[in-house]
């Protein structure tokens, strides 16, 4: 009962699983997601584990999925989107799928090796035909034109050479070659420059860009080439060139030597690379066609490996019994569903057709449970922010419950406009109407996510954002009269305390309400709409705002204060009510509740009429611990002698708080010479001397704690320490008293909060839209239209976002720091159930599903 | 005949929260501006003479008054048809979804 107030009881319970029924029992406690299971081999390695042969079996299927889930993806084909739950896979069906996987994977391997191949082939014929067509033209260039007027690109000055040198070449009997390919754009200058250098004049090189882009069979990436033909004389220059082209990464071809040879080359090419896209054309539809195949069943394998590989992690987490015929494991689980537990123990054995049956069996501890808090949809965003904090000891008082109201409200006080406040309202039930929606859910945007998860918390804000909206009467920096203003202007004509020469002559004037008939009485809800209008408007508002943050703080930190009884009483120690909780209640009231009092009672006794003797609370306050100002009017009779004693009794419970606890410890542990029972808890990771010290003094804490675990001379007595305990305490005296003062100023910022987004909404209101509705030309109505566009964006995007966004992190760190200081440790750990549904999938991470 | 879709589906939607929030506040503005709500005075386009010279106190205001609850009331208008337009690109937007798949 009552999980969320306090989290729910846990024990440590002992499961014992035949040997036969070890899977399927734990396959059903997966799909529960109860119980968390307990190491009970931490000195083995992963590799030294029982099932370490089948985890990996599982990853080399899981690798396999991958390279699946990949090629689908490569392909665009959409995986089919079902909710599909299957169970964990036997051990027995575990080839099967195992067997499957490799020969897709193999099918898959061998068809994308070809389509590769295919690809490249048809790549080269395409290159062959560029640079016969591309080669053409400059045979036929230098055929048309007369020999003397060959245009040889680069060397233009060697003309004349280049003749004489060919027909000495000719009369030496030199061969002529030539060489052509297709080299990178990037790269012809540079081997233009090579050849030049290395053949000197022996080499004459033509080339011309290819106008499309060639795909790099390497890398697949379009690029552009240039086609060249190098013409040589000798053969010891074509090797030199030929190593050159290499050296170059050039692609080459042979090139024709007559016209007709051309010609055939050509037409062939063009036979060849109409088969290829054919060919191509199909290998793509067979390779669609088994990826399609394999996507419908591939979601169900991962889900069907995830399950398998969890299970016997499991497993290797348990440890076997003496007879080596069944295994134990120890989980922790909640006391209410050990009946579940049990359940689910039969029905694994059942479904494995086991004799014997599982059982579980409760034991005692003296190891810190985890915490576990029950929660719906509706709590789980509270208590998030809450864990996010620090996560609830083992039966500590959740703070979340009334974090459900006191956060929006908070929020709210430092939101405070109607308009806003319903625009977020609306966002929100958008949210929480479209929750079961499938595209809201299940985006990978982190930042949708997350207000996606709060949609609630966002909803609550919202609503009490309109509420607080109301009270300060301000929607989009405009206020409401709805029950007619409380101020009266003409009563100041009627009374003949203005003149119409006034108006005329003075900026300012002031209304005075002690003239009859100005003020007819206060507004019934909130703040009344003439003050939109005042220019004093601030100075009304800011000390109304500051004495309500004050207000608001010591109210909040007294509940904070309050809450700690829970504790003390819980965990049986009321030593601690009087000499903690009343100490610091009393501290806490007898001064700062004592300025709330002073702050509504000068709200409520002087009235306009008296405005001008009404005391400035600050100045008696200061006076208060000054034990000074006779000279002063008193708030009531006998202000005097009840501040002295108010001050008195808050200096006096300091060092109750100071010494009371460890002298009262002292006097129990060593005055009755009593053998105290250790029954603290044992933290499990002890690693400096402050956590010991801490451990220790916070075991004295829980000492007398569950009467249930009874260890009677298992354990050694503890000593007690006075020193530490007295060191404890004076530390938490000093930072209670000086943290009241502290905390009680930091409320401040919902004043300061408020102010600033009252400022930026009227500042928006002004310098926008006021702009668009002052037009007055025939024309300039239009204008309103995208001036009013400009209006909701800023005011969505500066008022809503980044203000709601600052309001939620102040009102988020009162209630951590402020509020949470007073009563919560906040030092446990969350129970981490095993649960298929929680699990991790890597190819989820990995954007593969 | 080309097609009449010109933005993506979370503009469109953009585009009816915007036109619909600017219908409501614009319409608001406008009934408070015919009614001549005090708050508003600072919004309205008048100057010195307006009051000075005002033969029937305070009718020229009055009129400004009414002017721009008018321009409120055209505006709110144009919002309705802007909406309209946008909801016309949400049914394309869904119409070429299903087509595409």
């Amino acid at each position: 009962m009552c999980s969320l107030l306090r989290g729910e009881e846990m024990c440590l319970a002992q499961l014992f699983l035949q040997s036969g029924s070890a899977y399927d029992c734990i396959s059903e406690l997966g799909e529960l997601g109860l119980v968390e299971f307990r190491d009970l081999n931490p000195s083995v390695t992963t590799f030294q584990r029982k099932h370490v042969n089948e985890i990996k079996k599982c990853e080399e299927m899981e690798r396999i999925l991958g390279y699946l889930l990949r090629e689908v993806k490569k392909a665009d084909i959409s995986l089919p989107e079902r909710d599909v739950n299957p169970v964990a896979p036997l051990p027995k069906h575990i080839m099967s799928i195992m067997e499957q996987l490799q020969r897709l994977e193999v099918e898959l391997g061998e068809v994308t090796r070809n389509k590769d191949k295919l690809q490249r082939n048809l790549l080269e014929l395409t290159e062959y035909t560029h640079m016969l067509r591309i080669t053409r033209t400059f045979v036929q260039r230098s055929v048309e034109r007369e020999p003397l007027q060959a245009q040889y690109e680069e060397f233009p000055f060697l003309e004349k050479d280049t003749m004489l040198e060919y027909s000495s070449m000719q009369r030496l009997g030199a061969k002529l070659g030539f060489i052509s390919g297709l080299i990178q754009r990037t790269k012809i200058q540079a081997f233009e420059r090579m050849l030049w250098r290395v053949c000197k004049g022996y080499t004459i090189l033509s080339y011309a860009e290819v106008e499309e882009y060639l795909e790099d069979p390497d890398t697949g990436e379009p690029s552009k080439r240039v086609v060249f033909l190098i013409s040589y004389w000798g053969d010891q220059i074509g090797q030199k060139v030929k190593k050159i082209c290499d050296c170059y990464h050039c692609h080459l071809y042979p090139y024709p030597s007559s016209n007709e040879e051309r010609n055939d080359v050509v037409e062939g090419l063009r036979t060849r690379i109409q088969d290829l896209h054919t060919v191509l054309h199909r290998t793509e539809d067979y390779l669609k066609q088994v990826l399609m195949k394999a996507s419908e069943s591939v979601y169900t394998w991962v889900i069907q490996v995830k399950k398998m590989k969890a299970i016997y992690y499991i497993l290797n987490l348990c440890s076997l019994d003496v007879t080596n015929k069944c295994l134990i494991a120890e989980v922790w689980c909640p006391v209410d569903d050990i009946p579940t537990l049990q359940r689910a123990l039969e029905e694994g054995s059942r479904k494995s057709g086991s004799t014997v049956p599982s059982f579980v069996n409760r034991i005692p501890t003296n190891d810190a449970p985890p915490t576990l808090i029950r929660t719906n949809k509706f709590t789980s965003g509270f208590q998030n922010i809450v864990d996010a904090y620090g996560v609830g000891n083992y039966r500590e008082v959740n703070p979340a419950p009334f974090t459900i109201i006191t956060f929006p409200f908070l929020f709210a006080v430092m939101f405070g406009d109607l308009g806003h406040g319903a625009i977020m309202a609306l966002f929100a039930l958008w949210m929480v109407l479209y929750e079961n929606n499938r595209k809201l859910k299940n985006t990978r945007n982190e930042i949708w996510n997350t207000f996606f998860e709060g949609r609630y918390i966002i909803l609550m804000m919202g609503l009490f954002s309109i509420y607080t909206g109301l009270i300060y009467n301000d929607c989009f920096s405009k206020s409401l009269n709805i029950f007619g203003s409380g101020w009266s202007v003409k009563a100041m004509f009627t009374e003949g305390v203005w003149k119409i020469a006034d108006i005329r002559g003075n900026r300012f004037l002031t209304l005075d309400p002690n003239v009859t008939g100005v003020f007819t009485g206060p507004y019934p809800l909130g703040i009344d709409p003439i003050w939109n209008l005042a220019s004093n408007r601030l100075t009304f508002l800011n000390s109304y705002k500051m004495k309500m943050s004050v207000i608001l703080g010591i109210i909040h930190m007294s509940f904070g204060v309050i809450l700690s009884t829970y504790n003390h009483l819980h965990f049986k120690k009321k030593y601690n009510l009087y000499l903690v909780f009343l100490p610091e209640l009393l501290f806490l009231l007898c001064l700062f509740g004592y300025l709330a009092f002073m702050i509504i009672y000068k709200w409520l006794v002087f009235t306009a009429k008296d405005s001008r003797l009404a005391p400035s609370i600050l100045i008696h306050f200061i006076n208060m611990f000054l034990m000074q100002g006779d000279g002063m009017q008193p708030l009531y009779p006998g202000q005097t002698g009840l501040q002295v004693f108010l001050v008195v009794i808050a200096v006096l419970s300091v060092p109750v708080l100071l010494l009371g606890k460890p002298v009262y410890l002292y006097w129990l542990h060593n005055g009755s010479n009593r053998i105290g029972m250790y029954r603290g808890y044992e933290r499990v990771r002890r690693n400096s001397e402050e956590e010991l010290y801490l451990m220790r003094a916070h075991d004295m804490e829980e000492g007398s704690g569950h009467s249930d675990l009874s260890t009677s001379g298992e354990r050694p007595t503890e000593e007690f320490d006075f020193g530490d305990e007295f060191l404890h305490q004076a530390i938490h005296t000093i930072e209670y008293c000086l943290g009241c003062v502290s905390n009680t100023a930091s409320y401040l910022r919902l004043w300061a909060l408020s102010l600033a987004h009252a400022q930026l909404s009227e500042v928006l209101w002004a310098m926008v839209m006021r702009v668009g509705l002052r037009m007055d030309t025939t024309l300039g109505v239009l204008f309103l239209v995208p001036v009013f566009c400009l209006f909701a964006v800023l005011t969505v995007s500066i008022l809503l976002v980044m203000e709601g966004l600052s309001a939620f992190l102040h009102a988020l760190r009162l209630h951590w720091v402020e509020f949470q200081n007073k009563f919560y440790s906040g030092t446990g750990v969350k129970l981490c159930p095993f649960s298929f549904s929680l699990l991790p999938s890597s190819f989820e991470h990995d954007g593969l599903l | 005949m080309p097609s009449l879709l010109f933005c993506g589906p979370k503009m469109a939607a953009c585009g009816i929260v915007i036109s619909i929030w600017g219908v409501i506040m614009l319409g608001m503005l406008g009934i408070f501006f015919s009614t001549k709500s005090a708050i508003l005075i600072e919004d309205v386009p008048f100057t010195e003479e307006d009051i000075r010279n005002d033969k029937n106190p305070p009718g020229n205001i009055y009129g400004l008054y009414t002017q721009v609850g008018i321009n409120c009331f055209i505006a709110a208008g144009i919002y309705v048809a802007v909406g309209a337009v946008s909801l016309c690109q949400v049914r394309l937007n869904k119409r070429q979804e299903y087509m595409v798949t």
